[in-house]
C-alpha cells in the first residue's frame, strides 16, 4: 500500500536553531499516528509544516502521491489535509452554526450548493461532536472544552482525507477526554489521524503507532508497546540513569 | 450573520427604499436636494464599509477610488462628449481598474501599514489631477455642463437637472447598491469575508485563499465608490479636485463608524446624521465643526459600535 503522506529529508531552521532535521517520516492511509516528545522536540513545527504553515528550510513533502511542497496552505486544505490549531482559535464572534459552516460550503463548492446541503453537513459535524443544541450560541461563550471539539468539528466539516489533531484534549476533563477518544476513533474510519499529544494514556489507548520526536528528529517509531519498552525514549522523557 | 429571518431583513430595507421614494414628494426644495445628495455619498460609505467593516481593512485612500468615478464620468462628458450612461459606465470601470491595481499592491500589508500605503496612493492621484490642469481643471475643478447632463431614450428624455429627476436616480442607485449590498453580506461569499476580519491565518487553514478573497473584496468596493463618484459628476455637475483630498478619505470612514461598521443601513444613517448635525449646528454658530467634533467623540464613548451598531448589540440581533 501507498503511504498517504511521506516526508523525504525535511528541516526547518529558525536562525541557527535546527527545529526540524532531516525526517523521513511516512503515514499509512487509515491509521491513527501519535507524535510524541518532549518539549521543544519539533512536532507542532512538523506539523505546521506538513499542513502549509511555515515553509521548509529544505526537503519534501508528499501527499497522495504528488509533490506538495510549495503549494501554499489553503491548497493542501483543499486536497484534504485539515489542521486544528493547538492554541484554540474558533470565531469567538460568530455562531458555532457560522464557524462550521466556513468549512462545510467549502467542501460543497463542487458538489451540491443549496443552503440544505450547508445545513446537513454543518448539523453532521456538530453532532459527531456534541455540540448540535449550541448550534446558535456564540462561540467565544463556549466552555473551554466545547471550543476544543468545535476546532474538531470544524475540521470534520472540511471531509478531511488527513486530519492533524494539534493537542486535543490540552485543557479537557477526564470526562471530556473519554468523550474525545469515541469520536476520534470513529473519525478514523474515514480519515487517517496524525495526533499530537502529551497525554499517555490517550496515545497508548488510540495510536495504532507512536513517532517519538526528540531534538528535531525521529528518536523511534513503532507499535505503543514497543514504545513503552524503549530506553532511548524513556531516557529522552526522563533524562539518562547515573 | 444569522441564519434566520431574511424575510424580516429584506423588507427592513425595502421599507427604508419607500420612505425616502415617498419623501420625495413630501420634502422642502432644500431638504429634496441636501438628501439626494445624501443618498449618492451614502453609496460612496456602503462602498466603503464593504471593506472596512467586512473584511476589517482600514484604508485612508478611498477618496482616490470616488474620485476615479468623478473624473471618469466627467472627463468622458466634457472631453470626449460621452453620453451620461457611458460616461456613467466609463466612470466606474476607472474605479474598478484602479482599486485592481491599488489592490494588488497594498494588500501586500496589513494594519497601519495598509492605511499609509492606501493614504499614500491617495495622495499621488490628488496630485496628478492637480498636475494635469489642462484636462482636470486643477484645484478649480470643472463644470459639467447642463445641456450634456440628460438622459435620452429615442424620443424622450429626462433632464438630470430636475429636481425630482436628480433624486429618483440617487435613489435608484442606492436602492440597487443597498439590496445587492444586503444579498452579498448574507451569502457565501459575505461569510468568507467577515472569516477573514476575525481570523485571517485561521480561514487560510479553512481552505480559503484570503489574499484573491481580499482583493476581490477591494474591487468591489472600488466599483461601488466609483459609482457614487460618477453619480455625483453627473447628478451635480461639478467635478472637483477637494474629492480626491484626504478629507474626502476620513469622511466615509467617519460616516461608516457613526451609522456602524458591517450594517447594511448603517453608512445612510451615518451621512445622514452628520449631514443634518452640520446643517443644524452651522445655523447657530461658526464654530459649528466644534460642536459636530463634541458629538463624534460622545458617539465614540457611549457607542463604539455606532448607532445601528449599538442598535443590533442592545435590542435588534437580527439586523444585517
Amino acid at each position: 500500500m501507498m503511504p498517504l503522506l511521506t516526508t523525504k529529508g525535511l528541516s526547518r531552521n529558525f536562525g541557527g536553531l535546527r527545529a526540524i532535521d532531516n525526517v523521513d517520516f511516512a503515514l499509512m492511509p487509515g491509521e491513527i499516528r501519535a507524535v510524541i516528545g518532549p518539549n521543544g522536540a519539533g512536532k507542532t513545527t512538523f506539523v505546521s509544516l506538513v499542513s502549509g504553515r511555515i515553509q521548509p528550510s529544505a526537503g519534501m513533502i508528499v501527499f497522495d502521491g504528488a509533490d506538495i511542497t510549495n503549494l501554499p496552505a489553503y491548497v493542501r486544505v483543499r486536497r484534504g489535509i485539515a489542521y486544528t490549531f493547538q492554541l484554540t482559535s474558533v470565531y469567538a464572534n460568530l455562531s458555532v452554526y457560522a464557524n462550521v459552516a466556513l468549512p462545510a460550503q467549502l467542501t460543497l463548492r463542487h458538489g451540491s450548493h443549496s443552503k440544505s446541503a450547508i445545513q446537513a453537513a454543518v448539523m453532521s459535524a456538530l453532532e459527531r461532536t456534541g455540540l448540535a443544541d449550541r448550534a446558535h450560541m456564540p462561540a467565544g461563550q463556549l466552555s473551554y472544552g466545547h471550543q476544543r471539539l468545535l476546532e474538531v468539528a470544524m475540521g470534520l466539516a472540511l471531509k478531511p482525507r488527513l486530519l492533524i489533531l494539534d493537542e486535543p484534549t490540552q485543557g479537557l476533563a477526564d470526562s471530556e477526554i473519554d468523550n474525545f477518544i469515541t469520536l476520534a476513533r470513529e473519525i478514523a474510519k474515514n480519515a487517517t489521524v496524525l495526533l499530537i499529544e502529551h497525554n499517555m494514556p490517550v496515545v497508548m489507548q488510540l495510536a495504532d503507532r507512536i513517532t517519538v520526536f526528540n531534538a528535531g528528529k525521529i528518536l523511534a517509531e513503532g507499535t505503543p508497546e514497543a514504545i513503552r519498552g524503549n530506553v532511548a525514549v524513556q531516557e529522552a522523557y526522563l533524562g539518562t540513569a547515573p | 450573520m444569522s441564519e434566520a429571518s431574511p424575510a424580516k431583513a429584506y423588507a427592513l430595507h425595502l421599507g427604508v427604499i419607500a420612505l425616502l421614494f415617498v419623501l420625495s414628494f413630501l420634502l422642502p426644495e432644500y431638504y429634496h436636494g441636501l438628501l439626494a445628495r445624501i443618498m449618492v455619498l451614502a453609496v460612496f460609505a456602503m462602498g466603503y464599509n464593504m471593506l472596512f467593516g467586512y473584511v476589517g481593512l482600514l484604508s485612508l485612500g478611498h477618496a482616490m477610488l470616488f474620485a476615479a468615478g468623478l473624473y471618469g464620468a466627467g472627463l468622458a462628458v466634457i472631453q470626449l462628449g460621452w453620453s451620461v450612461p457611458l460616461a456613467f459606465l466609463g466612470g466606474i470601470a476607472c474605479g474598478a481598474v484602479l482599486a485592481l491595481v491599488i489592490g494588488l499592491l497594498a494588500l501586500r500589508t496589513t494594519g497601519v501599514a495598509f492605511m499609509i500605503v492606501t493614504m499614500m496612493f491617495a495622495q499621488v492621484f490628488y496630485l496628478l489631477i492637480l498636475y494635469f490642469a489642462a484636462w482636470t481643471g486643477g484645484d478649480q475643478g470643472m463644470v459639467v455642463p447642463q445641456p450634456a447632463r440628460v438622459l435620452s431614450f429615442g424620443t424622450t428624455s429626462l433632464e438630470l437637472t430636475n429636481p425630482t429627476v436628480r433624486y429618483l436616480t440617487a435613489l435608484g442607485l442606492f436602492s440597487i447598491v443597498l439590496l445587492v449590498k444586503l444579498a452579498m453580506v448574507r451569502s457565501r461569499y459575505g461569510r468568507v469575508l467577515v472569516a477573514i476580519r476575525e481570523n485571517e491565518e485561521r480561514t487560510k487553514m479553512l481552505g480559503y485563499d484570503t489574499f484573491s478573497n481580499k482583493l476581490a473584496a477591494v474591487v468591489i468596493s472600488g466599483t461601488i465608490c466609483a459609482a457614487s463618484g460618477a453619480a455625483y459628476a453627473l447628478l451635480f455637475g461639478y467635478v472637483g479636485s477637494s474629492f480626491a483630498s484626504v478629507q474626502y478619505s476620513i469622511l466615509p470612514l467617519l460616516w461608516v463608524l457613526l451609522g456602524g461598521a458591517a450594517t447594511t443601513l448603517g453608512p445612510l444613517i451615518g451621512t445622514l446624521f452628520m449631514y443634518y448635525v452640520i446643517d443644524i449646528t452651522s445655523g447657530y454658530t461658526s464654530a459649528y465643526l466644534l460642536i459636530v467634533g463634541i458629538a463624534l467623540i460622545l458617539l465614540v464613548l457611549f457607542f463604539p459600535k455606532g448607532i445601528l451598531g449599538s442598535i443590533r448589540q442592545r435590542w435588534l440581533g437580527w439586523l444585517p
